[in-house]
């Protein structure tokens, strides 16, 4: 004889179950119609290769990134350096690759501060409304009227230059715009016949927020998010380039830029090679994030 | 029929989605004099999809076939998209279920019916909207004036449904489709609107297809009803011998609604037969 | 006893010279056991009746009761124990990414109720579903089994009332029949009491036993359904909806001979 416990655990399971068979389907589906876009594959095949380079850095890189060869700087691109060395004869090719490393941590870290945080504010300024309402919205106002590089530099000024730094001083100037979506989503939400039915079974507000309406609003958030990491690779290739980033002799992408700057003109690899790699990553970031858009779409 | 103004024989129409092939309209026949036609079905029926491919309205991925698709002389199926564009408002219009989103929210409603005409016809503006304030008043409406020149948020649903026929009429089409017009209104309001559009019909001789899910409400306004069930047309039947209906669904969709003073202690429920797909 | 008692209702928007007022002065009595329509045009404020009982506006004046227990403006999980609602559009009133399962436990477990896995499979029977409905999403389900599961949804936490804004007007009448038996069938065999909001005079008098006519926030007529049918209605104003109820019907009285 089945016990209440055991049917209930068989019913999870199974809900589980069902739930992830659910997922895998939606991604088979997904997937396909990512692939039926050309622009959408181009963005996410390049966001894959990122992926891949910064996971297998090591054993795609050719040189160690941080060894200097003196002897060997400034050198064009050849078939020992693909992309030429710099002024200390580091393999440029390897430093992008683990450049990349830098990157990826970068946007991990802001993305994962700034979701949250940005869902969090929009969702319990628009549920609730009123004072609420008006006080996280000035706050944002606030935040959203600073130029975002003009705060950055400001907080690294006053925390001091560094890695860690820059992806605080980032990410505080993008969770507002997540915010306002994520707001503007719930405005329309709270008023929907579903809502106001788990109210009237007793539901608590941050129940109702945190299992009703953020899930609701999370395929717009991630949508916008994407978008942003492009964003946020310009901006942290800027903080690089102002010395206020990642500090030397980190591979970072925008560092590389501003020192390969005083040899621009002769040796144009030192710039072009950093600077491509940023182009092509937030370019595909931006491609994929419009291709999430029309997937996520909830009228298709 | 004397006056045929349209003809549809065996009209198919079917969507192509990612690959699967959905049918869903089938051997749809019909014509059109002048008259009121009522295509009737529940949702999903075709019924609509029918209404729209007649104005060649119909989504890309839809395919409209037909052996016959006759409008006057033209050959609808062949029809260019010109011609099209000259037909569709002008010689055949369509008036939608709901004025609030079929009316240009920034644009002045009689702006909108002037402009109607003056798609149409080359006239100068003043004289459209002299037209458009006839017709306006054709309409019923109490002071054309100060109606003219409200905005759609500031009509009520009747008003604006009036002003819609009135766009829909001014160019002086020959036929009509009304894809449940009222089904959006009070009961109070429906009826007005209805008696009007009735009234205007049979002044200019227009042919009307009114397309609607209720039964009860196009058996008293309509002289011929084709009852549509899953795309295909089970029942053609004057609007008068209704009662005398022989298809199960027809009689199902006539007993379903409960009346005033209902004795009925349940409601019949629909037993849905698939041999109905077959005949 | 009254199971809902609604005593000088009042409600407005707006202040100053821009108050609207929504409701005047509204009077409704609602005994144990009883269905009780609300009819009316668009704008007459018979759905806000409705939702200032469930406690969607907080700004009314007058008294509330349900079940004897007086209503404050706030929700209170009591208030959801007693009185649970069905929406009109069941293809809003599910949330779209949850299954029937989730949908259905999600009271349970807010008022911390056990052996959820028999009452979900109770409740489906109930409505006239079998269990392999839990592990579908709603986007999966027509129309009137969307409103089934929107029934089974305010049944399970078993109150005794349920308040029912048109909940057949978005359906087809084929489907409008099954839920209107499926709510005459279990206002019967649990004894539910109702407060029906609908514009349809047809399904009013079918399901209520006595209807308030409502115009522009103001109670016309309360009467009952049979008199109603008897032309047994006062105002002018409840005459002129079944004068236009009764146009349509018009042909079909002549031939009596439906009532199976």
């Amino acid at each position: 004889m089945m016990t209440n416990s055991t049917m209930a655990s068989s019913a999870t399971s199974k809900s589980a179950s069902a739930g992830m068979v659910m997922l895998l389907q939606m991604l088979v589906h997904g997937s396909k119609r990512i692939i039926r876009n050309p622009l959408t594959a181009a963005g996410l095949f390049v966001v894959m290769l990122l992926l891949i380079v910064a996971m297998f850095a090591p054993w795609i890189a050719t040189h160690n990134p941080l060894a200097q060869e003196l002897s060997n700087s400034l050198q064009p691109p050849s078939s020992e350096h693909w992309f030429g060395t710099d002024e200390f004869g580091r393999d440029i090719f390897s430093r992008l690759v683990y450049g990349s490393r830098i990157t990826l941590y970068i946007i991990t870290l802001v993305t994962v501060i700034v979701g949250p945080i940005g869902l969090a504010i929009g969702t319990i300024s628009g549920y609730f409304g009123g004072v609420i309402d008006t006080i996280f919205m000035r706050i944002t106002d606030i935040f959203i009227s600073f130029p975002g590089l003009v705060l950055a530099l400001a907080f690294v000024a006053a925390l001091g230059p560094g890695l860690e730094h820059a992806v605080i001083a980032i990410a505080l100037t993008s969770w507002p715009p997540i915010a306002r979506l994520a707001r503007a989503e719930t405005l329309q939400l709270r008023k929907a016949d579903y809502i106001v039915a788990v109210q009237l079974q007793g539901a608590s507000s941050t129940r109702i927020i945190f299992r009703h309406i953020v899930p609701m609003c999370l395929s717009s958030v991630i949508v916008r998010l994407t978008m942003n990491m492009a964003g946020i690779i310009l901006t942290a290739a800027g903080l690089g380039f102002l010395g206020l980033g990642a500090q030397a002799p980190l591979p970072e992408w925008g560092a590389m830029i501003s020192t390969g700057r005083s040899y621009m003109l002769e040796h144009w690899w030192l710039v072009a090679a950093p600077g491509a790699a940023i182009m092509l990553v937030s370019l595909a970031f931006n491609l994929l994030g419009d291709g999430l858009r029309d997937l996520l779409d909830p009228r298709n | 029929m004397q006056n045929t103004k349209l003809e549809v024989k065996n009209l198919q129409i079917s969507f192509s989605h990612e690959g699967n092939q959905v049918n869903a309209v089938r051997d749809v026949s019909f014509s059109l004099g002048q008259e009121k036609l009522a295509i009737v079905g529940e949702s999903g029926s075709g019924k609509s999809t029918v209404g729209r491919s007649l104005l060649k309205l119909h989504p890309k991925n839809a395919t409209v076939e037909a052996e016959k698709l006759l409008f006057g002389d033209i050959d609808l199926l062949k029809a260019s998209e010109k011609t099209m564009r000259d037909i569709r408002g002008r010689r055949i219009s369509m008036i939608m279920q709901d004025p609030k989103y079929s009316l240009n929210p920034v644009m002045k409603v009689g702006d909108q019916i002037a402009e109607a005409y003056l798609a149409h016809y080359k006239v100068s503006k003043k004289i459209a909207q002299e037209k458009a304030l006839v017709m306006l008043e054709k309409v019923q409406i109490r002071d054309p004036k100060r109606v003219y020149s409200l905005y759609p948020h500031e009509v009520s649903g009747g008003m604006g449904q009036r002003v819609m026929i009135a766009m829909m009429l001014i160019p002086e089409p020959e036929i009509i489709i009304a894809d449940e017009p009222t089904s959006a209104l009070d009961v109070s309001v429906q009826r007005q609107v209805l008696n009007l559009l009735d009234e205007l019909i049979n002044e200019s001789n227009i042919g009307l297809i009114f397309i609607s899910h209720d039964l009860d409400l196009v058996r008293n306004y309509c002289d011929r009803v084709l009852v549509m069930y899953a795309g295909r047309v089970v029942e053609s039947i004057k609007a008068s011998e209704l009662e005398n209906a022989h298809h199960p669904y027809t009689q199902g969709l006539l007993k379903a609604p409960p009346r005033i003073g209902d004795i009925r202690h349940r409601l019949p429920t629909l037993e849905r037969d698939p041999s109905w797909l077959y005949n | 006893m009254n199971m809902i008692n609604i005593e000088g209702l009042n409600l407005s928007f707006g202040s100053g010279s821009n108050e609207s007022k929504i409701l005047h002065d509204v009077n409704i009595q609602v005994k144990a056991g009883e269905s009780f329509g609300l009819v009316g045009e668009s704008g007459s404020g018979k759905t806000t009746v409705l939702r200032c009982l469930a406690g969607q506006y907080h700004h009314w004046s007058g008294q509330l009761s349900v079940n004897g227990n007086s209503l404050q403006h706030k929700l209170d999980k009591k208030r959801c124990i007693d009185m649970q609602m069905v929406f009109q559009d069941p293809y809003g009133s599910l949330h779209p990414r949850h299954s029937i399962e989730t949908a259905l436990a999600e009271p349970l477990k807010i008022h911390k109720m056990d052996n959820k896995d028999q009452r979900i499979s109770s409740i489906l029977k109930k409505v006239g579903l079998d269990d392999s409905f839990r592990y579908r999403s709603p986007h999966q389900l027509s129309g009137g089994q969307r409103q089934r599961v929107a029934i089974a949804r305010a049944l399970i936490l078993e109150p005794q009332i349920l308040l029912l804004d048109e909940p057949t007007s978005a359906l087809d009448v084929s489907v409008q029949a099954e839920i209107l038996n499926l709510l005459k069938e279990l206002k019967e065999k649990e004894g539910l009491t109702y407060l029906m909001v609908t514009h349809d005079l047809g399904v009013v008098t079918y399901l209520c036993d006595r209807v308030a006519v409502m115009q522009n926030g103001h109670i016309v007529e309360t009467i009952s359904s049979s008199d109603l049918a008897n032309h047994g209605a006062s105002e002018p104003y409840t005459k002129m909806l079944l004068d236009c109820c009764y146009h349509t019907e018009a042909r079909l009285n002549d031939t009596t001979s439906f009532a199976n």
